[in-house]
């Protein structure tokens, strides 16, 4: 069931280069166990070949709720009750927000209406053209568009409305951007007009994103190493937070009701959700992989956390998930029966967690919504960290909002149960390591890699060590991986093995049915040393897979 | 010595001060680097007051709009709120009579309502004068102080008004250790 996803790869015509593997079994693939914890779908083929996703149809995940099906199950309709609740309270919100945006709305309409349909060379040109206008009405202010280190930024993130609202922006302030909004919101209109969906622009270094989920528009302005399908999933990922926070049920009414709204207005507070994810994406491989790092623990430690959990979660009806993570990589995963967890979803987890220190003072109780596994409506998190000395942190998800007394009770015995077991100093021990060096691989030209096991969908990397040490060398490293990354999905032309001379290091990459594996190398390394090394390496991966990888499946 | 479990919640507009007077009040500690809450935090602290002693079930609800809609598994079945707001922000103030009015329709019968003007200490950008809110506590028949979380003035006053308004349990309580959030619905069972 989880092997759906190297489909691109036999597909395509260029096994010519893989006669140096033939050592290694075609299925190999270290890290895989025969049920994953996390579902594994490849998001790149899904960008490649789907335009039509790109308009997602609400309504349908809406009915198939999995949300809904568990209460069924539990004989409940918290959901309904609640759905009532938010409805209400939409009908309440102010009138500000209107007038604001129907200045937006006229601006964006003016531009529209511009005679120019002509295809996107000219409507590049409409970009310069308005910002020279608009340097004479706002000029005195500054943090906008005409200030030189906004222009500097590598990569920029706007989400605007439909109407062309600011919504919000990486850099800068939303109000100063109004009317660069309202130019990305005339770039995606004019082309719908033709009965087309707008993908990108491409100008010199900086490429032009653009993601239409209506009623929300994303745009990711980058001159980096990121490739465009890369950025459409980091876009992706950026609009499944904007709907882990309100669910694409709220989303939708909001707009149906009114088409300016203005939604900085449900998401405050959750702007820092935002920074942090966009921030992450650009250093973190998890978003480009689509995959999960796990804390690398012994097999039987792990084992010890997970039955812990399951013991007491076992006796509360309605936990469907519970997540323990430290520090931005994952301990473990207890899931239901029949239910997974998308890497995505377990991404935006994450990224709540890190986003904020606020779940440090005191347990929380939060509304969720996990948009992979029911974008309609909210999960109940109970969240709590296992200890003040211990950065791991304990999230268990249900469907029931009255729960929180049992779950508190539940972690309780949980958290006793792993002090008992002297698990929260192994995990101690394990963040304090900082992973595990490249040098206990014990292959000498090997300078740091990244291999991700596809079916599992989870990662391993060792810590980044000289020359990789300074800020700017980690981030070129990342953006070789970017790179290489890009150039074996590429459609056109999908790679098996990509041997990339660079500036100061050779990369490697090699794509296998079951796994993903990228290298960098010494400057000097021949091909031949480093396809040996590659595969080495590989058998490294299989030797410690217990430890690097999370290879049961414990349900409840 | 009886022990009287109360429920309450603080509510009020994001970045008033809410938690900051949770933590003053429960740990006695002040973060000025605060971070917003997400969803609602919850905390318990006993609080002695005469010969009786209270144990205060406290949850700290996030201010932000979007978790507004949440706020009704809050207040539901509490015992007291506290509303607080920031004497230097006059939209605040405004954002509390909604509270005052949401939760005298749908409160709980014989709720005790206190309303906390937190971040006194900063007089100097006071929006909101004390007679102002005084008279509008005494005609909606709530308690009112005003509250510094940072130098810890009033905070623990507040609870011990409150403490002083909630009816007393002359009856002990026979189970004292249900979980249950909501007492009223029966057919939730816990553990």
């Amino acid at each position: 069931m989880a092997t759906a996803s190297c489909k691109s790869l036999e597909d395509s015509e260029t096994a010519r280069e893989s006669e140096e593997e033939t050592e290694i079994p075609k299925d190999f693939e270290p890290g895989a166990s025969s049920e994953s914890i996390l579902i594994s779908i490849d998001l790149y083929e899904e960008v490649e070949n789907s335009p039509g996703s790109v308009y997602e149809d609400v309504s349908y995940r809406r009915r198939k709720s999995t949300i809904c099906e568990l209460e069924r199950s539990a004989g409940k309709r918290v959901l309904a009750e609640e759905q009532v609740e938010t409805s209400k309270s939409f009908d309440d919100k102010s009138q500000d927000g209107q007038l604001k945006a129907e200045i937006g709305h006229d601006e964006s309409i003016r531009i529209k209406n511009s005679p120019n349909v002509e295809p996107i060379r000219i409507e590049m040109e409409s970009i310069q053209m308005s910002s020279d206008e608009e340097k004479h009405e706002i000029i005195e202010t500054a943090e906008d568009i005409h200030n030189p280190e906004w222009k500097q930024h590598s990569k920029h993130i706007f989400i605007l409305s439909e109407a062309g609202k600011p919504i919000y922006s990486r850099f800068g302030s939303e109000d100063k951007l109004v009317t660069l909004m309202g130019v990305m919101q005339a770039l995606v209109s004019i082309v719908q007009d033709n009965g087309d969906v707008i993908r990108s622009i491409h100008a010199g270094d900086h490429k032009f994103v653009f993601l239409v989920r209506l009623p929300l528009i994303l745009v990711a302005v980058a001159n980096t190493n990121a490739s465009a399908p890369q950025l459409v999933v980091q876009l992706n990922c950026v609009y499944n937070l904007i709907l882990s926070v309100l669910t694409s049920t709220q989303l939708c009414s909001i707009f149906e009701q009114r088409r300016n709204y203005d939604l900085r207005r449900l998401l405050g507070g959750a702007e820092k959700f935002l920074d942090n994810l966009v921030d992450t994406m650009d250093s973190d491989p998890s978003f480009l992989l689509v995959a999960v790092r796990c804390l690398p623990l012994t097999s039987a430690i792990r084992d010890t956390i997970s039955q812990s959990i399951v013991q007491y979660c076992s006796k509360v009806k309605n936990v469907v998930f519970a997540i323990l993570v430290a520090k931005n990589q994952l301990v473990t995963i207890v899931r239901m029966k029949k239910y997974s967890l998308h890497p995505s979803d377990l991404h935006l987890v994450m990224n709540l967690v890190n986003s904020s220190d606020s779940f440090k003072a005191a347990e929380s109780w939060t509304p969720i919504c996990l948009p992979k596994f029911d974008s309609s409506g909210f999960l109940h998190a109970h969240v709590s960290y296992l200890d003040d000395n211990c950065p791991a942190c304990l999230l268990l998800l249900t469907v029931d909002k009255n729960l929180f007394f049992t779950l508190q009770e539940c972690r309780r015995k949980i958290v006793e149960r792993l002090h008992r077991y002297n698990c929260l100093e192994a995990i101690n021990a394990s963040l304090e390591s900082e992973g595990y060096s490249v040098s206990e691989v014990g292959l000498p030209d090997l300078r740091h890699f990244i291999y991700k096991s596809k079916s599992a969908a989870q990662f391993t990397e060792p810590r980044l060590e000289a020359p990789y040490v300074s800020n700017e060398d980690q981030s070129n490293l990342f953006g070789l991986y970017q790179y290489l990354h890009h150039r074996m999905y590429n459609s056109a032309r999908p790679l098996k093995i990509l041997f990339y001379v660079g500036q100061k290091e050779i990369m490697l990459s090699w794509h296998m049915a079951g796994f993903e594996l990228y290298a960098a190398f010494e400057p000097m390394v021949t091909k031949f040393t480093a396809v040996n090394t590659m595969n080495k390496l590989v058998r490294w991966i299989k030797k410690e897979e217990d430890r690097l990888f999370i290879m049961n499946a414990p349900t409840i | 010595m009886s022990k009287q479990e109360v429920k309450l919640c603080l509510l009020g507009d994001s970045g008033v001060g809410k938690s900051s007077i949770v933590q003053r009040f429960v740990n006695n500690t002040f973060n000025p680097l605060a971070e917003s809450t997400i969803g609602a935090s919850f905390m318990t602290k006993n609080f002695h007051e005469d010969s009786h002693t209270y144990k205060f079930n406290i949850w700290d609800t996030a201010g932000q709009e979007r978790y507004r809609a949440l706020a009704p598994m809050y207040y539901r079945g509490a015992g007291a709120a506290i509303i607080v707001y920031d004497v230097t922000s006059a939209q605040s103030f405004e954002s509390l009579k909604g509270w005052v009015r949401e939760l005298q329709h749908h409160g709980p019968p014989g709720i005790v309502l206190a309303i906390a003007g937190n971040k006194c200490d900063l007089e100097d950008y006071r929006e909101v004068s004390y007679q102002t809110a005084k008279n509008y506590a005494d005609e909606i028949g709530a308690l009112f102080v005003e509250t510094s979380a940072l130098t810890a003035v009033n905070v623990n006053e507040i609870f011990q008004e409150i403490s002083k308004k909630i009816p007393k349990e002359t009856v002990p309580h026979l189970v004292e250790h249900s979980l249950q959030l909501h007492p009223g619905q029966k057919k939730k069972k816990c553990c």
